[in-house]
């Protein structure tokens, strides 16, 4: 079967710039088993489908004992899995609870009321640019893409901002952890991330607490008091709850934005639009989700019995891949589907997931991929890319630049 | 796309009459524009005031959220349409090919397309509907005469019949701390949309949020005081409610009473017409210029036997006033079906319900995931060993899945293992739907049976 090397050149970093040929060919047999064992669903229609299956399963503990296990996220070992990794009634509870103090119903203006801090954390930023200017250019990525969502999800949490450093720092380890790399590096760089994977939990743990005694208008606080009665998350539930908000927070984040200004230095014409009509980010972070989606493919799902679709019988306990960034290029769903169309109508794409478990930081995420791509093409005069292709992270999964080095004639 | 002469001239030049500006009207209007008819439109609507949205009105309207005049339905493009509001069509002739209005005047139309609906089922008795106080909730006039009401702070609201709108009533009055009573002739609230099981839970709630719920009672008479203010109600138990405002929500009737004699297919439970939107005439012939969309159709459907669907769902209006605009100005090899599945929402105390296929033709229930007891379950129903329906309490997100089960008629119970299945969701029970032909809040999907002329209310067996 020719897709067997598919997959594994699609894992394969030398392709990480650019796979969507490959998803292509993938896309020939919407469903197919690769020789290392998972079943890759590649095509829009089959992807949408089984994110709404209850027949589909993301607790690994679904998974046959011979099934193998995908390029899995690790978590911290001693704290009880996130909602990320279970199915209802936990997945609703957790984050039900997770959500009370997030978005609607109950906290409906969280967001939204963050609008103008989004704002001036970005300014800060981009004024931060000013002492490099004309000369040798930014990563974009150090500079700008990676601290914003951390320092957002900071304040969203209520870290203070004199830890906010250590946070970085966490963040740092714990997410450079994630990219699959050889086995001699990831033993060697076990013990760290296990350190502040600890030290991340234990801050948290302090800070939760201090939370209850003196309660602020933040995420930790709600969550510490706790409401009504649907009872309430247990300490350590807290404490993963949180980690996985940081980590899942700006991991993909960064991923958006850095996406984001590459497409647009890209595409000059349509980072001129932006830059003359501010509303087109709206609809343009969408075709962007859906052109270079940060999460590139789900692969932990698995069948609670045997299920047929695309032709294909999938068994009781397999591993699924969802290939969200294939299904988003699906000729059958999108027309013109290798286009970047900043207005794309009917734009229902994959980039956020569907389903239960659709991402739970979407508004967010939305919006400062918004302000972030409207300020930087508003800010950056004659913004151009020093290199393309840039420099890839290992990571296939949540796939974007390491670094994204651009050259500017001034700032605005 | 090959079109012959007269096809040519239509678009260009020929002239569409819309009959009822609500929903349906305004996205088919939208839909002639967007596919290039460039001929005159003209929008006739009984209401004085633009399309605008009635979901909100018995929720957010009715909390004071927004405002009853903020409910104008956004548009998706212009559509130069010459309006003709606050004018109710009154009579149509098939032959010249006219509609006439309530000011006297008339209009010709090439292309006719009725949108108009249904309204509220009035209380029965005409000198007590007259007391103040007494209300029904279908137009955005009601909405806002009805919120003022609620804002002085009665002594006590009496909702009668506990349906969709009834229901959602009752729970915008508990929401304001209004004391609220519910009188459902039924076994419980929703009985007839929704069977008796999940019938329970929502009593349960209902009672959990404060309602004081009356079920199989019926209000026997309304009584109003000397100056003609509502003051109380009688029930057929004997007992007496002190209210002074009643809600009336015994469902809705079909406006079509404008279409009598006109030789078209309409009657109580609507306008006959195929799946392609075209109307019927009373010999069950269909009509080329007469297309029909919304509330007030009722059109064959391939998934339940091609029984005559009416159906009272939002979702409805919009895919076939899509579906009759565009086969309005096509050929026929290019016409498209209407073939949407059912599906509605509500919201209401607290909850998020959503369904999808038929309920009512459910014979047997059973509880896929979660369970009753939380109030947050997905529930399916059974049809002779098939799918035929879905509902979910704040589990929205699977409903995807259990659509396609209906469309694929999949077998019944389901035979496979799902998430969050528990120990009360492994055997069917009986779905517990009331007899249709008694009178109460109604379902809002109704089988109508197999007759395009059917010009009578009676009972179609279901289970024949």
């Amino acid at each position: 079967m020719t897709s067997v090397a598919l997959l594994h050149r699609i894992t394969d970093y030398a392709n990480r710039a650019d796979p969507y040929p490959l998803y292509a060919e993938l896309r020939k047999t919407p469903v197919v088993q690769d020789e290392a064992g998972p079943y890759v669903v590649s095509t829009y229609w089959e992807i949408k489908e089984l994110l709404h299956d209850p027949r589909i399963s993301s607790d690994a503990r679904n998974l046959s004992p011979d099934a193998p296990r995908g390029p899995a996220q690790e978590e911290d070992p001693n704290l009880p899995p996130t909602f990320l990794r279970l199915d209802p009634p936990e997945h609703d509870r957790l984050r039900g609870l997770a959500n009370r103090p997030f978005g609607p119903p109950h906290t409906p203006r969280r967001v939204h009321d963050m609008r103008s801090e989004l704002g001036e954390i970005v300014s800060g930023l981009i004024d931060g640019f000013r002492d490099r200017e004309g000369g040798d250019g930014i990563d974009l990525v150090d500079t700008f893409a990676y601290p914003f969502p951390v320092t957002v999800i900071c304040r969203l949490l209520g870290v203070p901002r004199e830890d906010e450093a250590h946070f970085h720092q966490w963040a740092d380890t714990i997410a450079a952890s994630l990219d699959p790399v050889s086995a001699e590096d990831r033993e060697a760089r076990a013990e760290t991330t296990r350190q502040a994977r600890s030290d991340l939990a234990l801050y948290l743990a302090g800070l939760i607490e201090e939370r209850r005694k003196s309660p602020r208008d933040d995420m930790l606080s709600a969550m510490a008091a706790g409401h009504g009665p649907d009872g309430q998350l247990s300490p350590v539930e807290m404490i993963s709850t949180a980690a996985l908000l940081l980590i899942a927070g700006h991991e993909t984040t960064v991923n958006l934005i850095t996406n984001g200004m590459l497409t647009l230095l890209r595409n000059p014409d349509v980072l001129k639009r932006l830059r003359d009509d501010p509303d087109l980010a709206v609809p343009l972070v969408e075709e962007l989700l859906r052109y270079e989606p940060p999460v590139q493919l789900l692969p932990q799902r698995t069948t609670l019995t045997d299920i047929e679709i695309g032709g294909t019988v999938i068994p009781k306990g397999a591993s699924l891949w969802l290939v969200l960034a294939s299904g988003n290029r699906d000729p059958q769903r999108f027309p013109d589907p290798d286009r970047f169309i900043p207005n794309r109508p009917d734009n229902q794409h994959l980039g956020l997931g569907s389903g239960i478990h659709s991402c739970f930081g979407a508004p967010l995420a939305r919006l400062e991929a918004q302000l972030a791509l409207t300020e930087l093409v508003r800010r950056l005069d004659n913004p151009r890319l020093l290199e393309d292709p840039p420099v890839y992270r290992q990571n296939a999964v949540l796939r974007g630049p390491r670094h994204l080095n651009i050259a500017f004639d001034g700032l605005k | 796309m090959p079109l012959d002469g007269s096809l040519q001239r239509l678009r260009r030049e020929g002239h569409i009459v819309v009959v009822g500006a609500s929903l349906a009207g305004l996205r088919a209007a939208e839909t002639l524009r967007e596919e290039g008819f460039s001929g005159t439109l003209t929008m006739i609507g009984d209401e004085p005031q633009e399309p605008y949205d009635r979901p909100p009105l018995s929720k957010q309207v009715l909390l004071g959220k927004v405002p009853a005049d903020h409910t104008a339905l956004p548009r998706r493009r212009a559509i130069d349409a010459q309006w003709r509001l606050g004018t109710a069509a009154t009579g149509l002739d098939l032959h010249a090919k006219r509609v006439h209005l309530s000011d006297g005047s008339s209009v010709e139309y090439d292309r006719l397309l009725i949108t108009t609906g249904v309204r509220a089922r009035p209380w029965p008795n005409e000198l007590e509907a007259d007391l103040d106080g007494v209300f029904v909730l279908r137009t955005v006039d009601d909405a806002t005469r009805l919120h003022h009401r609620l804002k002085a702070g009665p002594r006590r609201v009496l909702v009668i019949g506990a349906g969709f709108t009834g229901s959602e009533i009752a729970s915008a009055c508990r929401e304001q701390q209004l004391p609220v009573t519910v009188a459902e002739r039924g076994a419980a609230p929703l009985v007839g949309a929704l069977g008796a099981v999940v019938g329970e839970v929502a009593a349960e709630l209902q009672r959990e949020h404060g309602v004081d719920l009356r079920c199989g009672v019926q209000v026997t008479g309304l009584e109003g005081d000397q100056a003609g203010r509502l003051r109380c109600a009688h029930l057929s138990d004997g007992s007496t409610v002190e209210a002074d405002i009643a809600v009336v929500s015994l469902g809705a009737t079909r406006n079509t009473e404008w279409l009598a004699g006109s030789g078209l297919g309409a009657g109580p439970r609507g306008i006959a017409c195929d799946a392609g939107c075209r109307a019927f005439d009373v010999r069950g012939i269909v009509t080329d210029d007469v297309f029909v969309a919304g509330d007030v159709a009722r059109s064959p459907h391939p998934l339940f036997g091609y029984q005559f669907l009416s159906l009272e769902h939002w979702g409805n209006a919009v895919a076939q006033a899509e579906v009759a605009a565009h086969n309005m100005i096509n050929s026929s090899a290019d016409r498209r079906p209407h073939v949407w599945t059912p599906s509605f929402w509500s919201a209401q105390f607290g909850v998020n319900i959503k369904s999808v296929g038929v309920p009512p033709m459910g014979e047997e229930i059973i509880v896929t995931q979660g369970s009753l007891s939380d109030r947050r379950f997905t529930a399916v129903y059974g049809y002779r060993g098939r799918v035929i329906a879905a509902v979910t309490f704040d589990q929205a997100k699977w409903l995807d899945f259990y659509q396609r089960q209906i469309e694929q008629a999949a077998p019944f119970p389901p035979p496979y293992p799902s998430v969050d299945r528990r120990p009360d969701g492994m055997r069917p029970v009986p779905a517990g739907f009331p007899d249709p032909s008694l009178p109460s809040h109604g379902p809002t999907v109704t089988l109508s049976g197999h007759s395009p002329a059917d010009r009578r209310v009676s009972f179609t067996p279901m289970r024949a």
